[in-house]
């Protein structure tokens, strides 16, 4: 098992975002975790990633208890987040974005190598190398925010919202790097609101609503399942 | 007033200058990254100089010795200072720390104090390099010329380190956006040590070329000017570094102007003038020269 979240709670002051999940994915799976705005998914992910206090539960990663290591050790071990409005330094070039992706890398030509790779999967990132990345269209910000993700070589990533605000083409180039990631062997957690979208790439998907997964299963009979369909694939297909 | 009154005015306020700007920078990083205004930081440049001051009484060390000692030992307190007062506070707001750095202040300049008594000590350089020469039509020591260099080569060193280095580049990205930087493995704690350790050591730096002009040392030695470089940083724009820069030597040459320019009945109120310059210059940009209006942060 890649990841592993045992009964988390997370509490901002009174109010509890993450009411007990639990929630698996295994090695080179694409899991969504799909739900409504506030449903409780981007502070799962943030508490995986180390950014926000957990209340209680444990969090596993390739089998070893994650839960009290800090942001670094984190990211450190393979496991990187692409965060909601991709987050790029605006203010710093594409590849000082890129350098910054690789920052716990100690070897060199390994940075080098992921550059070249992370390039040759974005063409634009290597034209717009020198400029400073708040110059880039929002489909070319969120091609930044995931390539300056693979460039630690992660083995797993976890993308919160990466369709946020781009077009159904982009939409649609953004999901194929996904799948093309699978065969890279890179494990993903997918956090969408597009459920429909999510559904079609993914494997499995949890559906979290109000702080609590409420139903799960494989992609395929998600997709056929009546209360899916009514509650997040706008009525009939 | 003939000209060369002018420019002698002008060549010393920018030597002033260059020593605010040496220490507006040491600010400027650090609120680039925390947001934090660290009032203490003057002070570190009091206690690089009483060290100096001891190593070269007590154990009679080159100076050049001296100032490396007391740039170990002074960053060592500037790094204590953030592990003890400012990273527990990590998450709280920016007016918590700013008290924070306020007790600080007010803590190390009691401690001097008590160690070295509230009496002005005379910080006095070897000759050679204090005593004043003409070159062209200034008057000017080694240790003013070497003001000019220093401050040189370190905007230059700066630069280079902001632009062409790994860490350079963290400590840019952790300043527009630290969760960001968090998740892609940088270590905060570790980019901010290093802005303390820049910020330190230049203080120190500061304070000796201070101390050097006005032949003294006194616990409180560095709070007022290490407030002008604040305002300097201010005036720039805060967290801009060439805004900072900017700003010391605006407020460098205004304060000599006004000293030079004034009647002497007046000249005891230059501190009140920079102060009353920066407000001015706030009214009229409220984000100083240089800033640019940044809206919240995430």
């Amino acid at each position: 098992m890649m990841l592993e979240i045992k009964d988390l709670t997370v509490k901002y002051g009174g109010i509890t975002a993450v009411d007990g999940i639990s929630l698996h994915v295994d090695r080179g799976e694409i899991v969504a975790l799909v739900g409504a705005n506030g449903a409780g998914k981007s502070t799962t992910l943030l508490a995986v990633s180390s950014l926000v206090k957990i209340a209680s539960g444990q969090i596993c990663f390739e089998e070893e208890d994650v839960t009290k290591l800090p942001a670094d050790a984190i990211v450190r071990r393979g496991l990187v987040q692409v965060p909601e409005g991709r987050q790029i330094f605006t203010k710093l070039t594409v590849a000082e974005n890129l350098l910054m992706g690789s920052y716990v890398l100690s070897d060199h030509a390994r940075a080098q190598k992921n550059q070249a790779f992370v390039m040759e999967l974005f063409p634009i990132l290597k034209e717009r190398a020198k400029q400073s990345a708040g110059t880039l269209s929002g489909g070319e910000q969120q091609m930044l925010a995931i390539g300056r993700a693979l460039m630690s070589s992660p083995k797993m990533l976890l993308l919160d919202e990466p369709s946020l605000g781009l077009s159904p083409i982009l939409t649609q180039q953004v999901f194929d790097v996904l799948k093309g990631l699978k065969q890279a062997d890179v494990t993903v957690l997918l956090i969408e609101q597009n459920a429909y979208d999510a559904l079609e790439i993914s494997d499995r998907a949890y559906i979290m609503e109000t702080g609590q997964i409420t139903l799960e299963g494989r992609c395929e009979d998600l997709l056929h399942d009546e209360r899916i369909i009514s509650a997040y694939l706008g009525g009939d297909l | 007033m003939n000209i060369t009154y002018f420019l002698t005015i002008l060549v010393s306020g920018l030597k002033l200058g260059s020593i605010y700007a040496i220490v507006a920078i040491g600010y400027s990083i650090v609120y680039g990254i925390l947001r934090l205004i660290n009032f203490a930081h003057g002070d570190i440049m009091t206690i690089g100089v009483y060290l100096i001051l001891v190593f070269m009484n007590t154990m009679g060390l080159p100076l050049f010795v001296c100032v490396l000692l007391s740039v170990a030992l002074s960053v060592g307190v500037g790094l204590l200072i953030e592990r003890l007062a400012y990273r527990p506070l990590r998450d709280a707001t920016e007016e918590t720390t700013l008290i924070s750095s306020l007790a600080v202040s007010a803590l190390l300049q009691n401690v001097l104090q008590i160690i070295f008594s509230a009496q002005r000590k005379p910080f006095l350089l070897p000759k050679s390099i204090s005593t004043p020469m003409q070159v062209g039509m200034f008057k000017l020591s080694v240790i003013n010329i070497a003001t000019y260099v220093v401050t040189a080569v370190f905007l230059v060193l700066l630069y280079a380190l902001l632009k062409k280095t790994k860490i350079g580049a963290a400590m840019r990205a952790c300043s527009e956006n630290m969760r960001a930087a968090r998740l892609m493995g940088v270590n905060v704690n570790r980019v901010v040590m290093f802005a303390f350790f820049i910020g330190s050591a230049m203080a120190v730096v500061a304070g000796l070329l201070l101390a050097g002009e006005y032949k003294t040392v006194y616990p409180s030695l560095g709070f007022v000017p290490g407030l002008k470089a604040f305002c300097a940083a201010v005036v720039g724009g805060i967290g801009s570094l060439g805004g900072a820069v900017t700003g010391a030597f605006v407020i460098g040459v205004a304060e000599i102007l006004f000293q030079g320019l004034m009647p002497t009945t007046m000249t005891a109120y230059r501190d009140a003038f920079v102060f009353l310059l920066m407000v001015a210059v706030l009214l009229l940009r409220p984000n100083g020269l240089f800033g640019k209006n940044e809206g919240g942060r995430s």
